[in-house]
């Protein structure tokens, strides 16, 4: 963003519980009004670093700053968690109605009655919930609570909002709407959010930069595109959505390309790397064509496979293929190809993909190109 | 722990410590005698003409404590009652002569009976003395309930046993109810049974009772009632002029007036005689 | 059987007049517990949410101090707060045995328990979360624990009522520490054995039946509470 300093920042963070190390972060930045991603399995320590960035869980050792001024860890944390919203998995409302809800986090900073009215009334027409004002808090569904959790959140008017995975017990179709309404208030109001999900296409689609995460550490954080198509090792990979990881050797350099032993075939790749060096290709299974006929198709790919398809798992709008042309290959084919392609189980194929869009990783360090 | 936390604690202590005091009670500790008396005294109803009299007349206040003889005197024993007002001549002896008690002076006196079923299985009507009349009871084998709660009844109904010259205790026909005397009474009632009773008691549930009085008038059956002012001298916190003037109140001509008559209205025949002035002796003549 | 009918009979007719001594008993009963519960109230709520919030080292035990004080028999009470209020006990300058004062505090010692381990299995009740979330909405530590305790209000309500209900019908031990004195320390359980003892069956069948209509009224009261709101 600008010069002014980043809205978080994190330094040398680790949170310890009952012995073990569950958070050891570093460094992390945050900028002011971005839309930050925590993707990432259960356990990896998402909920423990949003909780930590709460102040509502104490670390055992580093530093937080807030708009460039520590958080002393000893001070009262109040001023601070009333500047810092957090929404939780489970909407966690009140036994009361829906505008005593909304208002609860207004009443506790001492705000008078004629001012609360407007401001909860302006929040919950934001969120599409105007018509629940009086409604009580047991009476209404599951979407519609979650709206009530984040209206409540968002009458606070906080500078930070963090959001533990707060569509992951909503079905697909709520679950949507509510994206979408939440998308575009955080664009409009340009609040600065960090969203814990291990949904990767919620992340995709909402977040300016998205971090991933295991065994309590940060593995990568950068853009989606970034860190969709560039992991930067096997787990941050699989994570998000590469479906075919192939450990090999390079056994000729070619200028900018080069080629390398997968499973004695030989695969073309485009990158920086040595001779005899261990690498792995990273390729999404999108970048991958099937063909059934390898003659009538001729393409810029020089990497071209004949195989066997394995097996076919239909994933709704799509079909994942595995198949096996001398290494294992994953493809997602339209139903409407499968239909064309007349693709079945035991189907021989012929599988191409371009050298660029593969994925290099450099076994050793683990840092890469493109 | 949270400071917050301790603060709460510490506040609610406090407030509770406010509540319970706002309910201790105004008057002054000197206005007050605890006077320990005996169930069967406290039944008869005499306490509640009395008492109201004797506040009325000396501003003080009687906490009545009815309860067993045998616990009215320890309680005097360990100083926790001003003056007693109970009807156990031989533990009072003890009492007095080992220091516990002063003044030791005799109020009044009424009965005990011997009741049991109509029926009247051991035959024991008309007997003259008590002692034969339990010898009776004991060979017959016939049910006999006892108090069993060192009450002045049950000391009572001891010496007559001890003078009979026989041990009841683990006889299968004697059995202890541990209870206060109307409801021994009861359960002799409903278990025809034969039993030890002060008249008072007996003629005040006379109507819901299917006893009848069996064996009456024997010297060894007379109930006298002493006050005692328990000895301040052992007991600094005793309130002893309270004790005093409940226990003068007591033998003082008007309230021995008061005793004649009680129960008259009620029952045809009063329920204690006065004895104030005379001795313990000349009783029964 | 005629017993009974007479008492009956006797019952409504002290009640439909009035009767002073009746209703001076009725007014101590519930003067006497009223406040024991109210005591029991502000103690039991506050230690409750604190053992169920707070961490310290033995947590454990008073948890299970607690449960085994839930279940104290009163009498045993009443026995241990006598001999504490003897003159030559430890807490004999207070002067309070065979006094009012003394039965609440004994009632206090039997409720404030059953106050306590309810409150404290309502508010751990609550979802895990829920602290966290108030604390996010920017609460102090005050406005937390109040919150949570309105959150709960509902089973508190019920340990409130568990509490009250222990207290009024309790006898062994206000007969120990109050004396049963007249127009004193006698209250509707203490009479009613007195008057049971004496023969007197019309009058503790009447004292029976007000402490029963007592009873069930404030419980009635209560409950509709309670009831009004059905817990999610």
């Amino acid at each position: 963003m600008n010069g002014s300093p980043p809205i978080l920042e994190v330094k040398d963070l680790q949170v310890i519980k009952a012995g073990s190390l569950v958070l050891d972060i570093p460094a992390l930045t945050i900028e002011e009004g971005e839309i930050l991603s925590l993707i990432g399995p259960n356990g990896a320590g998402k909920t423990t670093l949003l909780q930590t960035l709460a102040r509502l869980t104490k670390p055992s050792a580093g530093d937080l700053f807030f708009k460039g001024q520590k958080a002393s860890l000893n001070h009262s944390d109040l001023e601070y968690r009333r500047r810092v919203a957090m929404v939780f998995q489970e909407p966690l409302l009140f036994d009361t109605t829906v505008f005593e809800n909304v208002a609860s986090g207004l009443k506790i900073r001492g705000m008078q009655r004629p001012e609360i009215r407007k401001i909860v009334a302006e929040n919950l027409e934001q969120f599409g919930i105007s018509h629940l004002l009086h409604r009580s808090a047991r009476k209404i569904s599951g979407g519609e609570a979650q709206r009530v959790a984040l209206a409540r959140a968002f009458a606070t008017r906080p500078e930070v909002l963090l959001l533990d995975e707060p569509f992951s017990s909503l079905d697909p179709p709520t679950r949507e709407s509510l994206l979408a309404d939440l998308e575009s208030i955080l664009r409009q109001t340009k609040t600065t959010t960090l969203m814990a999900t291990h949904d990767r296409m919620e992340a995709l689609r909402l977040s300016d930069r998205i971090a991933v995460m295991n065994l309590g550490r940060i593995l990568q954080v950068g853009p989606p595109a970034e860190v969709m198509n560039q992991p930067l090792d096997e787990f941050v990979a699989s994570f998000v959505g590469v479906e075919t990881i192939l450990p090999g050797r390079v056994i000729k350099k070619n200028g900018g390309s080069f080629l390398a032993s997968i499973m004695s075939h030989e695969v073309e790749a485009v990158g920086e790397v040595e001779l005899g060096e261990s690498v792995v290709f990273c390729i999404r299974p999108e970048n991958v064509t099937l063909a059934v006929h390898p003659s009538k198709e001729s393409s810029s790919a020089r990497n071209v496979f004949p195989g066997k398809i394995v097996k076919i798992i239909p994933l709704g709008l799509y079909h994942k293929v595995q198949l096996h042309c001398g290494f294992p290959l994953v493809a997602y084919v339209t139903g409407h190809s499968l239909e064309n392609l007349a693709l079945a189980e035991g189907k021989e194929v012929v599988a191409s993909f371009k050298a660029t869009s593969i994925h290099v990783v450099r076994k050793k360090g683990g840092q890469e190109i493109k | 722990m949270r400071r917050i936390y301790k603060i709460q604690i510490l506040i609610t202590a406090i407030i509770c410590a406010l509540l319970i005091s706002s309910w201790t009670p105004v008057q002054a500790q000197q206005k007050n005698i605890i006077l320990a008396t005996t169930t069967s005294t406290q039944d008869s109803g005499l306490l509640d003409v009395l008492l109201p009299i004797f506040e009325k007349k000396t501003g003080y206040f009687v906490k009545t404590i009815a309860v067993g003889s045998g616990q009215a005197m320890t309680m005097g024993q360990k100083g926790e009652a001003d003056v007693l007002l109970v009807h156990s001549p031989t533990a009072e002896k003890k009492f007095v002569a080992e220091g516990y008690g002063v003044n030791r002076r005799l109020v009044m006196h009424n009965d005990y009976i011997v009741v049991g079923p109509a029926g009247d299985p051991a035959k024991i009507k008309g007997t003259k003395a008590t002692t034969d009349a339990f010898k009776k009871i004991a060979s017959a084998g016939a049910l006999f309930l006892s108090r069993g709660d060192n009450s002045g009844t049950h000391s009572k109904e001891r010496d007559v046993w001890k003078a009979s010259g026989i041990n009841p205790e683990g006889q299968k026909w004697y059995q202890q109810t541990g209870l206060g005397m109307g409801q021994t009474l009861n359960v002799a009632s409903e278990k025809n049974g034969y039993t030890l009773a002060d008249r008072g008691t007996y003629l005040a549930l006379k109507k819901n009772l299917q006893l009848n009085i069996l064996a009456e008038g024997d010297a060894i059956l007379l109930n006298i009632y002493h006050v005692i002012e328990v000895n301040p001298a052992k007991w600094p916190k005793v309130n002893a002029p309270g004790a005093k003037a409940f226990a003068d109140f007591m033998v003082s001509k008007e309230t021995q007036e008061i005793i004649k008559t009680f129960g008259v209205d009620k029952f045809g025949s009063p329920l204690f005689f006065p004895d104030a002035g005379k001795k313990e002796e000349e009783l029964g003549k | 059987m005629d017993l009974i009918f007479e008492g009956i009979l006797k019952a409504f007719y002290l009640l439909i007049t009035l009767d002073p001594e009746v209703m001076g008993i009725t007014l101590l009963s519930l003067q006497v517990s009223g406040t024991a519960t109210f005591i029991s109230l502000l103690i039991g709520i506050s230690i409750g949410t604190v053992v169920a919030l707070a961490e310290f080292a033995g947590r454990r035990f008073v948890v299970s101090l607690i449960n085994t004080g839930m279940g104290l028999p009163p009498v045993v009470v009443g026995l241990f707060v006598t001999i504490f209020l003897w003159r030559s006990g430890p807490l004999g300058f207070l002067g309070i045995l065979y006094t009012p004062a003394a039965m609440i505090l004994a009632q206090a010692v039997i409720a404030t328990p059953i106050v306590m381990g309810i409150t404290l299995a309502a508010i751990q009740a609550l979802p895990k979360n829920l602290r966290l979330q108030i604390l996010a909405l920017g609460a102090t530590r005050l406005q937390m624990v109040w919150i949570l305790i309105k959150e709960a209000k509902l089973p508190l309500l019920a340990g409130v009522m568990a509490g009250f209900g222990g207290v009024i019908s309790e006898v062994g031990a206000s007969i120990m520490v109050g004396g049963n004195i007249r127009g004193y320390s006698r209250v509707l359980t203490t009479a009613t054995v007195m008057e049971t003892s004496r023969g007197n069956f019309d009058v503790a069948i009447a004292l029976g039946i007000i402490l029963l209509l007592l009873a069930f009224l404030i419980n009635l009261i209560l409950t509709q509470i309670q009831q009004r709101e059905k817990p999610r």
